[in-house]
């Protein structure tokens, strides 16, 4: 157990490197600066800014000191925004697309979870059918569709919620329907599946033999197993809802990291982006550590090693 | 074929071939088979619209006209400019397709050659190409492909390079652990006592068993590179102007929605029914070609 943490928490070092190293290489190969996507600015001028970023020492320099400042989080200034520090925006934005994934996936879960039970426990009927049917529909359905829909009807149609903004409970709505619809949809895809393939199993059988009521066979006996392709599923997911994110807070006008990032990429601020993207990276693989833990806590039959 | 072969005792009639076996499948499955004719008609729609009679010129502006909400002469209605919106959708949908048709064929061939190679090599070769493969996953491969596109050069070529490359990681993993099993059947065995070289073995004998999933997840790859083509659209980072995919109509009808809401529904109900089609149609063609799920569901 020990081990295989540390293991893992050793393979974040070489992966991050690659990403680092791509990532830096990448927007150095790029044609074009930051500098020179305006007006032409005067030849010193332009010395001057390259000097005080760095960009005037030989590439490997470049790339050994931004190495060394990245293990630490610092990234430097915003190209764009010299005033700010983009480890501040990180952490800023950070905060605000943490709370509308967190919700995403909390109201994904809550609501996906009973809805595969009900349908794997009544399969084959038209409570089955419309369970399913709605989630290929939630499956299909992209949220930069389904959430200019949603400000439609719900923010310029009945005016009962804002259609942007970060700004109150009720601005938290819309965004966080948006981005959980199409989880809520596979959760309850991925539920379904692992129950009816649960419950067919012996241990089920002997459980309903001893003559546990129905409930307790469902509740404390399958849905543990059961459940497992979703705990699985949750890497993946996050992932995904960091995708869906970037649109949902372009949609929505959500100040979110996902909006830095998509901004930045138009306004080629190299640290930002590379910021964004090293964050994200540590970030999931550290969630997917998370969600192999649960999973082998989860399942008995795993060993982790 | 050794999975085609029905075990004896079950036989009853004729032997029949996976496929013909899976085309009777697929066929006694409605939703798959309706998905199938909706997407004949959306494609058969798109490549067709330039010539379709009656349908307005998608890029034939009329000012007077302006943005109008549906009616007879323009059925989706029409965009500020007075541009008939159905001929948009139709003539979007075309980029739109064309996008997830070539993004799939790159995963495709990166993808099943990588797996096949790494499979049938196997000892250090496949351990080294599915190490980088697992790295591949780990990392957010769409923030590279942002970032590919806005650095680089945001043409359709980049396009179909970033979302291909994207895509054919899940296919490289699933060709291999096919040949995995594939390799040691006494037909390879035979296909090199013959005398056959290593990569005609491969693409000759062990590629062609490995079809089934192949095609399964490729079915599913088309809607996937779909939605993605919109999503980066969307962004402003797919598909430029004068050009228009249904991400594009989708980003310009959310824009004045609040004014022109048939804008923004109608290019949406185009690519969701379409993916809704393409996800149907790929659950139904697993059920059909799962061989393991062949004799219980007979």
């Amino acid at each position: 157990m020990t081990r295989f943490v540390l293991r893992r928490l050793l393979l974040f070092v070489p992966t991050l490197w690659v990403i680092a190293t791509l990532t830096f290489f990448l927007l150095r190969l790029a044609p074009g600066g930051p500098f020179n996507a305006e007006r032409d600015i005067p030849a010193t001028a332009r010395a001057a800014l390259a000097r005080q970023y760095g960009l005037d020492r030989p590439l490997a320099e470049q790339y050994l000191t931004f190495l060394a400042h990245a293990a630490r989080l610092d990234f430097g200034p915003s190209y764009k925004f010299p005033a700010r520090q983009v480890r501040t925006i990180l952490l800023e934005g950070f905060r605000v697309s943490a709370e509308l994934g967190g919700w995403a996936l909390l109201v994904a879960l809550l609501a996906g979870i009973p809805l595969g039970v009900i349908a794997a426990l009544r399969q084959n009927t038209a409570a089955d059918a419309a369970v399913m049917g709605v989630a290929l529909a939630g499956v299909s359905i992209p949220n930069f569709v389904l959430g200019p829909l949603l400000v439609l009807a719900f923010s310029l149609g009945l005016y009962w919620l804002p259609p942007a903004l970060w700004e109150g409970p009720s601005s938290r709505v819309l965004p966080v329907l948006t981005l959980a619809a199409a989880y809520v949809a596979y959760v309850a895809r991925l539920t379904r599946a692992g129950m009816l393939e649960v419950l067919r199993q012996d241990f089920i059988r002997t459980a309903r033999a001893k003559g546990l009521p129905e409930r307790a066979v469902v509740l404390r006996h399958a849905l543990r197993l059961g459940l497992l392709p979703v705990v699985s599923y949750l890497g993946p997911a996050a992932a995904a809802i960091i995708m869906g994110s970037l649109v949902v807070e372009q949609v929505f006008a959500v100040p979110g990291l996902g909006r830095y990032l998509v901004n930045g990429a138009f306004n080629r601020d190299y640290t930002l982006v590379m910021g964004v993207v090293l964050f994200y990276a540590a970030f999931l693989m550290a969630f997917n550590l998370i969600v192999d833990l649960a999973y082998a806590w989860l399942d008995p039959r795993v060993e982790l090693d | 074929m050794s999975v085609a072969a029905a075990p004896p005792a079950l036989a009853t009639g004729p032997p029949r071939s996976l496929w013909s076996d899976a085309r009777r499948r697929l066929a006694r499955n409605r939703a798959a088979v309706a998905a199938a004719w909706f997407l004949a008609l959306v494609v058969l729609a798109c490549c067709a619209a330039p010539w379709l009679p009656g349908l307005a010129d998608p890029a034939a502006q009329d000012l007077r006209l302006g943005a109008s909400p549906p009616a007879a002469a323009h059925p989706f209605g029409t965009d500020e400019l007075g541009r008939d919106l159905l001929a948009r959708v139709l003539v979007g949908g075309r980029i739109s397709l064309l996008v997830g048709l070539v993004g799939t064929l790159v995963s495709l061939l990166v993808g099943v050659t990588w797996g096949a190679v790494a499979g049938y090599r196997g000892g250090r070769l496949d351990e080294w190409m599915m190490r980088t493969v697992d790295v591949l996953y780990a990392l957010p491969t769409i923030f590279l492909v942002i970032l590919l596109l806005v650095f680089f050069s945001r043409s359709l070529l980049m396009l179909f390079v970033a979302l291909g490359l994207v895509q054919w990681l899940t296919m490289a993993r699933i060709v291999r652990g096919q040949v995995l099993s594939l390799k040691r059947q006494t037909f390879v065995e035979a296909a090199r006592a013959l005398g056959a070289t290593g990569s005609s073995v491969v693409f000759r004998h062990i590629v062609p068993n490995t079809l089934g999933p192949v095609i399964v997840y490729a079915t599913l790859t088309v809607p996937a590179v779909v939605l993605q083509e919109a999503f980066l659209s969307f962004l402003g980072l797919g598909i430029q102007p004068p050009d228009a995919s249904w991400g594009t109509l989708i980003a310009d009808g959310a824009r004045v929605m609040a004014l022109f809401p048939w804008l923004v529904v109608f290019p949406g109900l185009a690519l969701s029914l379409t993916l809704l089609a393409f996800n149907f149609l790929g659950d139904g063609l697993r059920d059909a070609l799962d061989p393991q799920d062949r004799q219980q569901a007979r």
